[in-house]
């Protein structure tokens, strides 16, 4: 069972819908005490809405992410569910989860803000999420703030929009990506299933 | 970098079970294109970026219908899908995303009340926000408008509403930079001269709402084959262009179209 965390910011058919698709058995939890007892052999953290929201609303998840990550579940964020994995953003006071060590920083001046629309792929390393995924695939994205890990090396691939920024990070069970991969098409979808068979 | 978007536009008549995907020609004859959910899996699979499903038929009573359109849609089709027509408040906007959609394009219900615009875009998002705009060339020069030269002469566009059968008076540029101040994520631009004729984009309109605004413009209006939609991207500062007919029938593949905007130097997705 794949724990879909629902922190109260957006619908998640479009996730559940992937990832069902690609053989998942996605579960939408929507409450923090669901997650402590859910058992979960993998949780999403989706990508809805502003950084100090989201980090509010995912204050009491806390502690079952914790237990969940420290035991070595998988673990995918996308979007704002990747930025909140970080120490801190420009976009809130608001303290990030601080399981990957870095910043999370607004979109350069020059460039339209957010992107919206789907921009390739630079691959960094071949990890098992990015199966089956070439340099120069497209992936959609809507974001006005990208992550700068402070340790290089979690960057799986990498995306140009005004930066060159971390598109995908990986770091042992916690995964990341800044696009969506649920409104990816066929690869977004691949890169689900190559979550799925994680769990 | 980012590509530049393609995206089939489904008509969408709700009065019929399931709904129909229509294409009027010349505004009356009504042809039939087949199942929406059916067309958009078939978009999926030839490269389409994004889908836009419009009820053309904008009735408050078949707001069901779209959400169920949109929940199928979303088993199957996994791209950014827009409903618009018939979005006059935020609990219609609630519906549509609640059913799978990730935007919703607004146009008469915004020209009545801008506020619209600001609580779409507060509770979902700027990116949710698509502000249609329906505009018409008016010629010569009158103060207080946004003149753009062409070919013909100097112009204004006015903004139409109720589906083109009223004019508001309002300047569809000066509406568009409104737009954008209030949260708008993306203006879809239709040009009612061009609009149904298969001459191709209104390329002075495109060019002059996006270069008046940072958020994505989609060309819309005119489209009757490949070119058109390479010389409106690749002339003006457009995100993204849509089209209906030529995909609807059959006449030509988005990947055949995104070959033609390859081979002119537009960056698509491929």
């Amino acid at each position: 069972m794949i724990a879909v965390i629902d922190y109260g910011m957006g619908n998640l058919r479009s996730i559940h819908n992937a990832l069902a698709k690609v053989g998942g058995n996605p579960v939408i939890i929507s409450d923090s005490n669901a997650l402590l007892d859910a058992d979960a052999d993998a949780v999403v953290i989706p990508g809805v809405g502003a950084f100090g929201d989201a980090m509010r609303n995912l204050a009491p998840f806390a502690d079952g992410l914790f237990d969940l990550v420290n035991s070595g579940t998988p673990l995918l964020g996308i979007c704002i569910g990747m930025q909140v994995l970080f120490e801190r953003s420009e976009e809130s006071d608001a303290a990030g989860f601080g399981l990957i060590r870095g910043d999370v920083v607004r979109l350069p001046d020059g460039v339209k803000i957010p992107q919206m629309g789907w921009n390739e792929l630079t691959l960094r390393s071949d990890t098992d999420l990015l199966a089956g995924i070439d340099d120069g695939d497209f992936f959609y994205f809507v974001h006005s703030y990208y992550c700068v890990p402070e340790d290089e090396r979690v960057i799986a691939a990498t995306t140009d929009y005004g930066v060159d920024m971390a598109a995908v990070v990986e770091m042992d069970n916690i995964h990341a990506v800044q696009f969506h991969p649920e409104k990816s098409s066929r690869k977004g979808l691949r890169i689900l299933k190559n979550f799925v068979e994680k769990s | 970098m980012l590509a530049k978007r393609i995206i089939p536009c489904l008509d969408c008549d709700l009065g019929v079970p399931h709904g129909r995907v229509v294409k009027g020609v010349k505004f009356k004859q009504i042809r039939y294109a087949g199942i929406p959910w059916e067309l958009a899996e078939e978009y999926d699979r030839q490269g389409a970026d994004e889908l836009i499903f419009l009820d053309i038929t904008a009735s408050h009573e078949r707001r069901e219908t779209m959400a169920k359109v949109i929940e199928k849609t979303s088993e199957n089709v996994f791209m950014p899908l827009t409903v618009g027509g018939g979005i006059r408040a935020l609990a219609d906007a609630r519906t549509a995303f609640n059913s799978g959609a990730d935007k919703v394009s607004v146009n008469t219900a915004a020209l009545k009340n801008p506020d619209l615009i600001n609580d779409i875009a507060k509770y979902f998002g700027n990116q949710a926000c698509v502000l249609a705009i329906d505009a018409k060339r008016r010629n010569g020069r009158e103060p207080g408008r946004e003149m753009v030269d062409t070919p013909d002469g100097v112009c204004w566009f006015e903004c139409s509403f109720y589906g083109g059968r009223e004019f508001t008076g309002i300047d569809a540029i000066q509406w568009a930079i409104e737009a954008e101040e209030r949260g708008a994520g993306d203006i879809m631009l239709t040009s009612m001269d061009r609009d149904g004729t298969k001459d191709g984009f209104d390329i002075e309109l495109t060019r002059a709402v996006s270069d008046s605004v940072n958020i994505p413009v989609i060309a819309s209006g005119g489209c009757g084959n490949p070119e058109h939609i390479l010389e409106v991207l690749r002339d003006t500062n457009a995100s993204a262009a849509l089209a209906a007919s030529i995909f609807h029938f059959g006449e030509y593949t988005v990947g055949e179209v995104k070959e033609c905007l390859r081979d002119g130097g537009v960056h698509v997705r491929l």
